[in-house]
């Protein structure tokens, strides 16, 4: 049913369930006195969807950054332990390498485009891959479906909405068989309708396609439907880590770094701490907060 | 007795050259003290009908008067004086040198005495808490803060109306609570601030009224209550309500708590009148 291949594992020397190792990461940028990551620890298997939370200038960028060698590789500082991405040692191997196994989506989707037609944007990278035309088109065509851009091949980028743009983008990633997506505040700049579109797209990659997605955004109710795996980096550190109900649930820790959670998990924390009329067990979700009320009235 | 209007739309309508229809016969009036939200998606005639407020753009059909002035006929630095407009990203507004030039320039323009303009700017590093950065590049400040200082530097100004063109756009949580809060406090102050947004809680948060637009049209001018219990509008518009609002909403369907609103516009709302049923 689905043509969409991601692109095939290289090294090896991993478990083959894990396709990003982060060890003992430090990484500091040139002219700073504060390292951006301090001491970074993680694991990512393959199929899995991670959304990473924190505040500006929590290190969030920066770490997606390291995952496609652009940091130290382009932007360099000083680093300390290793990133390995399919097992290979990112600052060993060149971008444009790392690019088969990695695709980005940065905020700004005009940032990233520059061709004159839909098409162009998707081929650009496959072009500077060296693939030959044919497989080209067939790639160009399987990346616009699945994002659902089908039928404005020859539009000019700049006319296309946010939310189209942004799945553009992806596309553009998407094209050059990636087998991990990593998405650094693609919503940010998107209408309700744009930021629904990513969303929606970028799960059904997940659920469909297997493709393992991280993803740093603020849009918590999302990450709450969509993450299997909930990140939360402060000061260059990860502070959190857990399924969204295991982060959620730390109303507190969360707050006192400026962070919110799903406004019916603040609920239940506050009927929690207000009124005693709430146990440990905080719904992340509309559906399971209404159950989960439903469940626990006096009769 | 009726407020005072200090923006009127009538019959308004903007057409882009090329022939785009952005605005469709718009009528409606902004009174002094007015919080007002508008809300829908890009595309919708938002920001194209908040630029005729200070007279940016000019009405191709239909009239737009500012304090009783026809938008036509008066300059945008006139019109700066009654309503002032924060641009959505603020590094397109910023270029002094120092916050204090910063704030200085809008007031300079309107030509006040050097005394009146010294007073202006310490009000605003004050009333925005910016006074350690007063000699710093606002350029040079945390994401949050340039946005304060762009807002500060249309305060100095002193205009009735601000006009905030998506304030939380690219900012995390800290920022938008940065935000809320000012925007409240120059309600407070009794001024009147129009806000063009995305962002649901920054509607409830602070708005009184909303203003629903969808294909250069005002499909509803009501509270934000009322806006999201209208669950057609929501649809019709792709608008989704706040959580809270859409968690009462389910849950009212399932079994009716007195006291509980159907739509539920914070959690404050629903707190209390939870509790006993628990």
């Amino acid at each position: 049913m689905h043509s969409f291949e991601p692109g095939v594992a290289g090294g090896g020397e991993l478990s083959e369930d894990i396709v990003i190792e982060v060890k003992n990461l430090t990484f500091r940028y040139p002219f700073t006195k504060e390292p951006a990551l301090k001491n970074i620890n993680l694991k990512i298997k393959r199929g899995e969807f991670v959304g990473i939370l924190g505040p500006c200038g929590a290190g969030k960028t920066t770490l997606c950054l390291t995952f496609n060698g652009i940091i130290p590789n382009m932007i360099q500082g000083f680093m300390k332990g290793v990133v390995r991405v399919m097992g290979i040692d990112t600052r060993t191997t060149p971008t444009r390498e790392l690019a088969k196994y990695i695709g980005m989506v940065f905020d700004n989707p005009e940032y990233q485009l520059s061709q004159m037609t839909v098409e162009e944007e998707v081929a650009l990278g496959l072009g500077n891959l060296g693939v030959p035309r044919n497989e080209m088109l067939r790639r160009v065509k399987e990346a616009l479906r699945i994002v659902g851009l089908e039928g404005l091949e020859n539009r000019s980028p700049f006319e296309l909405s946010g939310g189209q743009q942004q799945r553009l983008a992806i596309a553009a990633a998407l094209a050059m068989r990636p087998s991990i997506l990593v998405l650094d505040e693609p919503t940010s700049n998107l209408d309700p309708i744009g930021k629904q579109e990513v969303y929606y797209t970028v799960l059904k990659l997940n659920r469909e396609e297997n493709m393992t997605i991280i993803m740093a955004d603020h849009e918590v109710e999302y990450m709450a439907a969509c993450a299997d795996r909930i990140i939360v980096m402060n000061k260059g550190e990860i502070i959190l880590e857990g399924t969204p109900h295991e982060v959620f649930k730390c109303v507190d820790t969360l707050r006192s770094i400026g962070l919110r959670v799903p406004q019916v998990t603040e609920l239940a924390h506050e009927l929690r701490k207000r009124y005693n009329k709430w146990d440990d067990k905080y719904p992340i979700l509309t559906e399971e907060a209404v159950e989960a009320v439903v469940k626990r009235l006096k009769v | 007795m009726s407020k005072e209007v200090l923006i009127r739309c009538e019959n308004l309508w903007h057409i882009y050259p090329g022939g785009v229809v952005a605005l469709r016969d718009i009528n409606l009036e902004i009174y002094d003290g007015d919080i007002v939200a508008i809300i829908g998606q890009n595309g919708s005639g938002k920001t194209t009908l908040v630029k005729h407020f200070n007279g940016l753009l000019k009405p191709t059909k239909g009239k737009v008067t500012v304090m009783g002035i026809d938008t036509r006929k008066a300059a945008v630095y006139e019109l700066a004086r009654y309503v002032g407009y924060v641009f959505q990203n603020p590094v397109h507004q910023l270029f002094a040198r120092t916050v204090e030039e910063e704030l200085a320039f809008g007031p300079k323009n309107l030509g006040l005495s050097e005394d009146e303009i010294k007073r202006r700017v310490e009000e605003a590093l004050e009333f925005f808490n910016l006074k350690e950065y007063r000699n710093v590049s606002p350029l040079s400040l945390p994401f949050p803060y340039k946005k304060l200082v762009a807002v500060a530097s249309i305060y100095a100004m002193r205009p009735r109306v601000f006009v905030l063109d998506e304030p939380t756009t690219g900012q995390d949580h800290v920022g938008l609570r940065m935000i809320e809060d000012m925007i409240l406090k120059l309600k407070e102050e009794g001024y009147t601030i129009v806000t063009v947004t995305h962002d649901m809680r920054l509607v409830v948060e602070t708005a009184e009224r909303v203003i629903v637009m969808s294909d250069g049209r005002v499909l509803a001018d009501r509270s934000p209550r009322e806006v999201f219990s209208d669950y057609k509008l929501m649809s019709l518009t792709n608008l989704r309500p706040p959580q809270i609002s859409e968690f009462t909403q389910k849950l009212s369907k399932k079994v009716r708590l007195k006291g509980v609103p159907e739509t539920a516009l914070n959690i404050d709302e629903v707190l209390e009148p939870l509790a006993q049923y628990l």
